[in-house]
């Protein structure tokens, strides 16, 4: 028990040492956010200040942060949402019922995110504005969900490898249909690795500053365009930008350790007991 | 103020039950301090009118400038207000994208707009963007330490001067460092003013027939002087400073002189943003061995894209934001040293101004001086006192920008570098068409 | 334990054959693969297609008198350009540079973060955290409030350490983007990781710990080849995300000094978008795709056997 309990402590030490220093720069940006501009660029940097909320009040009286919160939220919720609509079929299909052509189509489908978006800004631009498109959130769904639907499907095929095929085969056995065998198997199953594909999906529209910049004015901004304001002006800037982008990765950090709990739970069910 | 726009807007809601077809204008502009306090103040324009309502978009400069070109080039539609610079103006005038701005009422008083900064928004004698402010290039510096040291500094300061006070002034160990400059590779960042270095020292960009003068001896010396007087008395990581780092270096007491924008002058003089706001000495631009083109001339301004749906209700308001009125606004809301500065000659005659603002004069004057079309020694087919005014400057800045930038680092002798850009530029020239 | 097992073995073994053979006939596939096929396939044919095209037209956006055919042009101006080999090998050390880290970084960690520990929940966030902030906002943070050799945090500990401060971005600008993107990629890894690590069958884990493995022969023989594929698919994943880096760029060095940090991506941008170059931009986004397409094929050959196991 003793020496347990002093290897629990000494890999708890270890993991919150490691958890510390990657967190850091996070933490000095939440600091930041407290202090003056001038405190913010002042060496030898203070840990000990008088904490103020001024930048805070600021950022919101200079931009609506709700509405930006919203568009992100819906955005990135809804994008994700078809991503999985349409990838958790075909990653079933590959996964399971492997053909000739299933590596070819998982690499292949991982082609299309090797196009830059610089270059292939303008064509865009063109075709949505020809279709109405610019400056909508439907617009920007759609764009999201086409550019993370490879990793989507990737990483939902890799996941649903994971699952024992013993499973699969007794529910089978059982007469199951594959649809049913879909839904009531396999997704239970596989839940955590559909809440890894989808809190990763969420971040990357979270997150996605090219499109979102580029193709929205006001009414479909999300947050990427309201950090975007904070950014570089000519003048010190420093400790606003922390207060925004604090702001903007708040909500995501909530749902972060609300999903936590799916993301912990591993395929330990032993179901094949 | 946002209550108080919730307030009235709810109050029209109430009185005017009547549908008021209210008029959408989409503004786009850069996250500059000037223009956010427009954006702060604009409650009171939508108070006034009632029927027009502000949308904003606000960027960093950048990306703001890709995405209004990106927009305004393939008539997108997008925006009914965008904030432009002296180097778009121009070239978008002449593709006929720009809205002319005629038919100004008649308090607006268009001459009381300095000049140079009238004559860098028109096209043609038409004016096609107006200014909401300006900046020119000056010369800060730490009056305590030149006190000290017993320097005094002539209102036009060479640069062989500068490099003696930097010498002198230099003291890394105590974390002073005799000058900051920019160093950050970008074609308005380094660029801005090692092309002003140029100009001074007898340099051009292109020669009358286009041929870019990258090599020539006035660069040499320019940027040799440059690469030296930054690597020597100045602070490490200098080739990645740009306006910003150089701002927070100097507002923390580290440097001993900066070049730079006019427009820190009033964020130096600030004492919540600066540790050295009593402490502030001005002089112009340095210059060395050609008088002119030794600072910069960049002016921000509204202007309105010809596919625009709400022309009418556009101009209201970029008239509105550019006028007399609006600065008094500005001075009696934010404070006299706030209001945007370098566009009108009224506000320099205002003595609360002066009194505000005791860099003012130093301001004016340099705007004054700086004349886009005569900067360099020999005559230039191109406008522009930083920049060269055509499209394709924003690629060739940039590229000759990191090559400097190298040799800024030690990463290749000036003599290379330079002659690397000369290649890159000449490549881009050619690909581009020149000479047209 | 023991005996559910085997029987299980037993009892599966005879109906596979049958089930697999019957579920070729009955289940097709088309209708369950159709949609995202469909709808990638549009995404990637309309957008490739235009950009196909516009590579081969003399297109500039603020130009609008420079119109026509251009043939070969745009792609000769690009390939001939001194810095593309530059460019090129920039690129492939930073996604080798980034790779290595967080493949390494994310396999220890997961292994790490699968103990139970005391507030393991917690410090799991803590240590994804990262993926959560704007490449931006990372890139600014990096930059002005830790690496700056004047203002920055690391510059002040080393110099409280008596050594100089290092100038990231003069001396070793490559190694600090790659830093930077390390930093923001490795909770990625860690996640799919860490989610893979725990299927890796508890019995499995037991029985070697039982046949006294110690914690190294355990992770070198046991945990590693499980997570083979998951490796695998990081790496395909992370590798076609990190050949386009750019923001991170753009907001710390602009490719510089010189081209130390100028990958593809940025150096399409230098030449082709800060003019507005439509045509060089379009050619230099499906040079983009060759180069990327190549390292695919050298990537699979590497990591093909993990991906179907």
């Amino acid at each position: 028990m003793d020496r347990k309990l002093r290897e629990k402590l000494l890999i708890s030490a270890l993991g919150w040492a490691a958890a510390a220093l990657i967190f850091f720069p996070i933490f000095w940006m939440f600091l930041t956010s407290f202090k003056t501009e001038l405190e913010a660029v002042a060496t030898p940097p203070s840990l000990f200040f008088t904490p103020s909320l001024e930048n805070y009040a600021e950022v919101q009286a200079r931009a609506n942060y709700l509405r930006f919160a919203l568009n992100s939220v819906s955005i990135s919720l809804v994008a994700t949402l078809l991503a999985l609509l349409l990838a958790v079929p075909a990653a079933y299909a590959m996964a399971f019922f492997p053909g000739r052509r299933t590596k070819d189509t998982l690499l292949w489908m991982l082609s299309t995110k090797m196009l830059p978006p610089v270059g292939v800004l303008v064509p865009i631009y063109l075709i949505f504005r020809d279709l109405n498109l610019l400056d909508t959130r439907t617009g920007l769904i759609v764009v999201y969900a086409l550019i993370n639907l490879p990793i989507v499907v990737w990483m939902l095929y890799t996941f649903f490898k994971e699952v024992p095929k013993d499973i699969l085969e007794a529910g089978r056995m059982d007469g199951a249909r594959p649809k049913q065998e879909l839904l009531h198997i396999l997704l239970p199953l596989s839940l955590p690795g559909i809440a890894s594909t989808g809190l990763l999906s969420i971040i990357l529209c979270w997150n996605e500053a090219f499109w979102s910049l580029n193709l929205t004015t006001a009414q479909a901004a999300p947050l990427t365009t309201f950090i975007a304001s904070f950014s570089s002006p000519e003048g010190l800037f420093w400790a606003k930008l922390s207060a925004a982008s604090s702001m903007a990765i708040a909500p995501i950090l909530v749902f972060g350790w609300m999903s936590q709990k799916q993301l912990v739970r591993g395929l330990t069910f032993g179901a094949v007991k | 103020m946002r209550r108080e726009f919730l307030i009235t807007t709810a109050a029209a809601i109430a009185v005017g039950a009547a549908p008021v077809m209210a008029e959408t204008v989409t503004i786009a502009t850069v996250n500059n301090g000037d223009m956010i306090v427009m954006q702060k103040l604009s409650s009171s324009f939508e108070e006034q009118h009632p029927d027009i309502e502000l949308e904003w978009v606000v960027l960093e400069e950048n990306m703001l400038r890709q995405r209004v070109t990106t927009d305004i080039a393939t008539q997108g539609g997008q925006f009914d207000v965008m904030t432009i610079g002296t180097y778009e103006v121009p070239i978008w005038a002449a593709e006929g994208w720009l809205e002319p701005i005629e038919g100004l009422p008649e308090g607006y008083d268009v001459e009381d707009v300095l000049k140079p900064v009238r004559e860098g928004l028109s096209y043609e004698g038409t004016l096609y963007a107006v200014p909401f402010y300006a900046e020119s290039s000056m010369l800060f510096y730490r009056s305590d330490l030149f006190k000290e040291a017993g320097i005094e500094v002539p209102e036009q300061p060479t640069w062989q001067d500068v490099r003696a006070w930097a010498e002198q002034l230099h003291d890394p160990d105590n974390e002073l460092y005799g000058i900051c400059l920019r160093g950050k590779p970008g074609w308005g960042e380094n660029m801005a003013f090692v092309t002003t270095l140029v100009n001074t020292f007898g340099g051009q960009w292109f020669n009358n027939e286009w041929e870019p003068r990258i090599d020539s001896e006035p660069w040499q010396e320019a940027v040799g002087f440059y690469v030296d007087l930054l690597g020597n008395y100045g602070p490490p990581g200098a080739s990645s400073n740009g306006f910003n780092e150089n701002l927070a270096l100097f507002s923390t007491g580290k440097c001993a002189m900066w070049v730079d924008a006019t427009v820190a002058a009033g964020m130096l003089f600030n004492p919540a943003q600066s540790q050295v706001a009593d402490k502030l000495g001005f002089a112009q631009a340095p210059v060395d061995q050609h008088p002119k083109g030794s600072n910069w001339l960049w002016s921000w301004a509204l202007g309105i894209p010809a596919t625009s749906d709400a022309k009418d209700a556009a101009k209201t308001f970029v008239i509105w934001a550019t006028s007399k009125d609006y600065i008094e606004l500005v001075g009696e809301s934010e404070g006299w040293v706030a209001v945007p500065p370098g566009t009108r000659t009224s506000t320099y005659e205002r003595a609360e101004y002066e009194e505000a603002a005791p860099f003012a004069g130093f301001v004016l004057k340099a705007i004054e001086t700086a004349d886009p079309v005569d900067t360099t020694a020999e005559p230039k087919p191109y406008s522009g006192v930083q920049y060269a005014g055509i499209p394709e400057f924003q690629a060739i800045g940039t590229q000759v920008g990191q090559m400097i930038a190298a040799a800024l680092t030690g990463q290749m002798p000036v003599e290379q570098a330079l002659a690397a850009a000369q290649r890159s530029t000449a490549r881009t020239m050619q690909q581009a068409g020149y000479p047209k | 334990m023991a005996e559910s097992t085997s029987a299980t073995a037993t009892v599966g073994a005879a109906p596979a054959g049958r089930s697999r053979r019957r579920s070729r006939r009955d289940v097709n596939t088309l209708p369950l693969l159709a949609p995202s096929v469909i709808v990638l396939l549009l995404w990637m044919i309309v957008p490739l297609g235009l950009t196909l095209w516009f590579s081969f037209q003399r297109y500039n956006l603020v130009v609008p008198t420079i119109r026509g055919f251009a043939g070969f042009e745009n792609y000769e101006f690009l390939l001939t350009d001194p810095a593309l080999w530059t460019a090129m090998v920039n690129t492939l050390l930073l996604v080798g540079g980034v790779l290595v880290i967080t493949v390494v970084l994310g396999t220890l960690l997961a292994v790490l973060f699968d103990q139970d520990f005391f507030g393991c929940g917690f410090a799991r966030l803590f240590a994804i955290a990262p993926f959560f902030v704007m490449p931006t906002v990372s890139a600014l943070i990096w930059k002005n409030m830790l690496m700056h050799p004047v203002n920055g945090l690391f510059a002040w500990i080393t110099k409280g350490l008596g050594l100089g401060p290092i100038d990231w971005f003069a001396d070793l600008p490559l190694t600090s983007i790659v830093i930077i993107v390390a930093w923001q990629w490795t909770p990625f890894a860690l996640l799919i990781l860490l989610t893979a690590i725990q299927s890796l069958d508890h019995e499995q884990k037991e029985a070697a710990r039982m046949d006294g493995a110690g914690p190294l022969a355990m992770f070198w023989f046991i945990i590693l080849p499980h997570l083979g594929r998951a490796i695998a698919v990081v790496v395909m994943i992370e590798t076609i995300f990190f050949l386009t880096i750019f923001a991170e760029i753009f907001v710390t060095t602009s490719g510089g000094p010189g081209l130390a940090s100028t990958n593809l991506a940025f150096l399409i941008y230098m030449r082709a978008l800060l003019e507005f170059d439509v045509g060089g931009a379009s050619a230099g986004g499906v040079i983009a795709i060759i180069l990327a397409n190549i390292v695919a094929i050298f990537l699979i050959r590497a990591v093909a056997k993990n991906l179907d196991a």
